[in-house]
């Protein structure tokens, strides 16, 4: 999720909303009179600050944008554009790579950036309460030093936790310690009619449903997060980090399968292809070899002991894997710098081409191989150079398709959408980390069949019939909610009373 | 309805399941929902029509080693599935009580979200299961999630699915995350009489930098025990540096190597005996100590994942409007904290409710769920939280 994504913004038609309601001059005094009047712009220079997310192909100017300052003022806004029956859209930093938070046009976009306190620091009970605009850096700093929040987009420092928690973002370390879903414990919601649930808490085991778990990573589409309870861990005893450079990335590729056949959970296993090195090294200069196929980098992080004793094993793996050199991380500083060539690499793209379009695609980790082979494939073909990226433990992809100025626009969308289309055919995912917005609902056809479909909209339906919240995104094609086939019977114990008498 | 009117069902394919959960559906019989029936828990509920088994469905699909996945038919039984990962070095690391007979499915775990020691290292079934595809009372059979480890594509039914009780639709394949098995583990204990400095112990290695892959405690006959287990190359290291902060902490202490029997006994005291009674409690870390206060006054058993802050008081057999009183004086007792019952006489699921309290706007919305998924209430009917 990073947010400095294309230089140059290409235009495309944002999709057709579904036709609502207007926002009219009586809902805007509402939401005066809930928020005041400084935070609700309708200036057209105001919002056009809010018409993209970090995916600027899409723009959609929406009519008005609030900006609410707790928890009861999001949700008075909610029921505002609830009686006026007027979609809205939640944002959180706008840093998101897919258009989830591509505002509806003419609709109303709540930007939850002033919601930034950290509520309660419970660190006996490894949790955080926080606030959804409150962002993913300050987590950790929060519960610093003694304990960390794992899930570390690459944006992390402006990405803000309520877009994390719509997102269900990863990073580099999910592979061992999770994603975003493993560590929310609780979460305020406001649903799209206004009424607040609050779900899950400190503790684990609710009885009744996993609506938790249903929320995270539900891109904004089943209501708002207001609050947020989250997990936090000790920081690890020990962290060693290396960087193995290697002929090929199937060479690195096979290097990575051994290590993790072999029970080694690294922190971090992260690969760069030489295209990526290259514009990489130009940026930090950190004196990786610019002619390698691949760089590898692995962090083992855990007790001091096991570290130890699996580093020696990984290292070995390496060599025998045909690594040219190893570098070993002497220090905190040297280590921060590695990080910081793996983390530049979107960025530093900008520097061997004007343009570039950024897939986000999961295979099993086995067909690496041969995935390469087709994006290499795809490459010559479009005649289009393709640099690569990955979350190598856990098969995320972010192939960045470069191109130059807007008349290869077109292509390269095309080219990314190809090798998408071949991560589904070896068995992955649309998208790992960065969602299905506007960007990949498209492709979800291609991963989901109709029954699929329908079963995902029951759930839609379930959270929020009338389709307000974030409508347009996630599902292929728009979609309305029946209303529930039959009456719903209730069990005689329970119309009874008797089920709840105690 | 008498007995005899029960039909049992195990369709040897999902397209099998949903034709019957159809058919269901439209004349209105209750369908139950059940792997090895090893967990009658929830309200006792509808009496039903059918007896749909995934009996039939019990096929580890794909094993892909190299991947760390697997794909697997709700049938399998957990033992058997252990025995077959084993041999590549790997493991399914949801590791409840496999219950009467050890024959635990993997789709009964899943569903009632059951959990083992494991969970502390690992998570719950909700963090391990990368998709679920499941057969619903409309007769279709839909899938989510995928089985690549990390996919954020369409909604995560797999989590909606995971303890939902079969009252959502019958779950007919799951795809789920391996992990390799620890080349050596090593235990470390810790007693000790008072519940307090029980708790400080359990809490000191919780946060200490340790990598645990299991934080048990457990009270019996006034006296508690710390376990804390240690996976991979230096678990043994890791356990001595264990076994001294719990000398620190007052406990006595020793590091116990061959230990699986110490963890069996700690997940077979998750289930009740014949006539008693288990109460799934929702703490936080820091209530660990009134929770063993509160099963040492029921003249109760306890086992907890202590990092975690779930506990499972196991009550003794007594008459069950005994084992009524004496649940509700344990809630009273942890209140707030969620004391969910599980195994226990029809008559205690029946006189109180097993799932304790839900929040009523929570629950207005998971009957919205309910009534979406299943607006014939064809599955499972009346056992789950607010007569769902």
């Amino acid at each position: 999720m990073n947010p400095t994504h294309s230089p140059t913004a290409t235009t495309t038609a944002a999709p057709p909303a579904v036709s609502r309601a207007p926002v009219t001059p009586k809902l805007l005094e509402r939401l005066r009179a809930v928020c005041g009047g400084d935070h609700v712009y309708t200036d057209a220079d105001q919002l056009r600050t809010y018409e993209s997310d970090g995916l600027l192909q899409y723009r959609s100017t929406p009519g008005v944008v609030v900006l609410p300052g707790t928890s009861a003022e999001v949700r008075d806004v909610v029921r505002a554009c609830c009686d006026a029956g007027v979609p809205w859209v939640a944002r959180g930093a706008g840093s998101g790579l897919s258009g989830g938070a591509l505002p509806v046009e003419q609709g109303v976009l709540i930007v939850v950036t002033r919601m930034r306190a950290v509520l309660e620091v419970d660190l006996p009970n490894q949790r955080i309460v926080v606030q959804p605009g409150v962002t993913n850096t300050e987590i950790s700093l929060a519960v610093g030093p003694t304990h960390f929040y794992p899930p570390d987009p690459s944006s992390q420092i402006v990405c803000s936790i309520g877009g994390n928690v719509a997102e269900n973002s990863g990073g580099a370390h999910c592979f061992k310690y999770g994603f975003t879903t493993n560590y929310v414990t609780g979460l305020e919601i406001v649903l799209a009619d206004g009424e607040v649930v609050r779900l899950g808490g400190k503790e684990l085991d609710h009885p009744g449903y996993d609506l938790l778990g249903t929320f995270v990573g539900s891109e904004g589409t089943l209501g708002i997060c207001t609050e947020i309870t989250l997990r936090v861990i000790p920081v690890p005893e020990a962290i060693k980090t290396m960087v193995a450079f290697f002929d090929t990335t199937s060479q690195a590729g096979e290097a990575v399968s051994e290590i993790v056949s072999g029970g080694v959970i690294p922190g971090a296993i992260e690969m760069m292809d030489n295209l990526t090195i290259q514009a990489a090294e130009q940026a930090v200069g950190a004196g990786f070899p610019i002619d390698v196929g691949a760089a590898l980098i692995i962090e083992l992080d855990g007790s001091r002991a096991e570290c130890d004793a699996c580093f020696d094993d990984v290292v070995a793996i390496c060599e025998r894997r045909g690594a040219l050199s190893i570098r070993i991380a002497r220090d905190e500083a040297d280590r921060a710098q590695i990080w910081r060539t793996r983390k530049a690499a979107f960025a530093a793209m900008g520097r061997i081409a004007p343009n570039y379009y950024v897939q986000d695609g999961v295979i099993p980790r086995t067909k690496l191989p041969e995935v390469l082979a087709r994006i290499a494939e795809l490459s010559e073909e479009y005649g289009m150079r393709v640099a690569n990226v990955f979350h190598a433990g856990d098969g995320n992809l972010h192939p960045l398709v470069l191109y130059d100025g807007e008349p290869e626009a077109e292509r390269a969308e095309e080219l990314a959408g190809k090798i998408v289309e071949a991560c589904v055919e070896a068995g992955g995912s649309i998208t790992g980390e960065h969602g299905v917005g506007v960007d990949k609902k498209r492709y979800m056809p291609s991963m989901f069949d109709e029954p699929d479909l329908a079963a995902f909209q029951m759930l839609r339906c379930a959270f929020d019939p009338r389709g307000l919240a974030n409508p347009g995104k996630v599902m292929p094609t728009p979609r309305l909610c029946g209303e529930v086939p039959g009456p719903y019977r209730r069990h005689p114990l329970e119309r009874d009373g008797v089920a709840e008498r105690f | 309805m008498g007995l005899s009117t029960v039909r049992s069902e195990s369709p040897p394919t999902a397209a099998g399941a949903a034709e019957l959960l159809h058919a269901a559906a439209t004349d209105g019989t209750a369908v139950r929902i059940e792997g090895a029936a090893t967990k009658q828990w929830g309200h006792p509920g509808a009496d039903c029509g059918l007896r749909l088994s995934s009996g039939g469905l019990d096929r580890i699909v794909e094993h892909n080693a190299g991947d760390l996945t697997a794909v697997l038919q709700p049938g399998v039984a957990l033992a058997e599935l252990d025995d077959a990962l084993a041999a590549e070095g790997q493991m399914f690391a949801l590791d409840p009580p496999l219950g009467a007979g050890a024959r635990a499915t993997v789709g009964g775990a899943i569903a009632a979200a059951d959990s083992g020691p494991l969970r502390h290292r690992y998570g719950a079934s909700r963090d391990l299961v990368l998709g679920v595809t499941v057969a619903l009372s409309d007769g279709t059979i839909a899938k989510a999630g995928g089985k690549v480890i990390k996919n954020v594509a369409g909604y995560d039914l797999a989590k909606l699915f995971s303890g939902s009780f079969g009252t959502l639709g019958m779950i007919v394949e799951v795809a789920v995350r391996l992990h390799p098995r620890p080349s050596s583990q090593a235990t470390a204990t810790g007693t000790i009489d008072d519940p307090a400095q029980l708790a400080a112990a359990a809490s000191l290695l919780a946060h200490a930098k340790l990598e645990l892959q299991s934080l048990d405690v457990r009270w019996r006959n006034a006296l508690g025990m710390v376990l804390a287990r240690f996976g991979g190359i230096a678990a043994a290291d890791q356990a001595v540096a264990a076994q001294a902060l719990l000398r620190e902490a007052g406990l006595q202490a020793t590091v116990v190597e061959d230990d699986e029997p110490l963890w069996a006994a700690q997940r077979t005291a998750q289930r009740g005996p014949e006539g008693g009674a288990v109460v799934r409690v929702s703490g936080r870390p820091t209530q660990l100590a009134d929770a063993c206060v509160a099963a040492q006054i029921a003249g109760a058993t306890l086992v907890g994942r202590a990092g975690l802050g779930v506990s499972w008081i196991c009550l003794p057999a007594a008459a069950p409007g005994e084992l009524v009183t004496a649940i509700d004086r344990v809630r009273k007792v942890l209140a707030p904290s969620a004391c969910v019952v599980l195994d226990a006489p029809a008559y205690v699921r029946t006189h109180l409710d097993p799932w304790d309290h839900v929040e009523d706007a929570a629950l207005v919305l998971m009957r919205r769920v309910k009534a979406r998924f299943d607006p014939t209430a064809t599955c499972n009917r009346a056992i789950f939280v607010g007569g769902i």
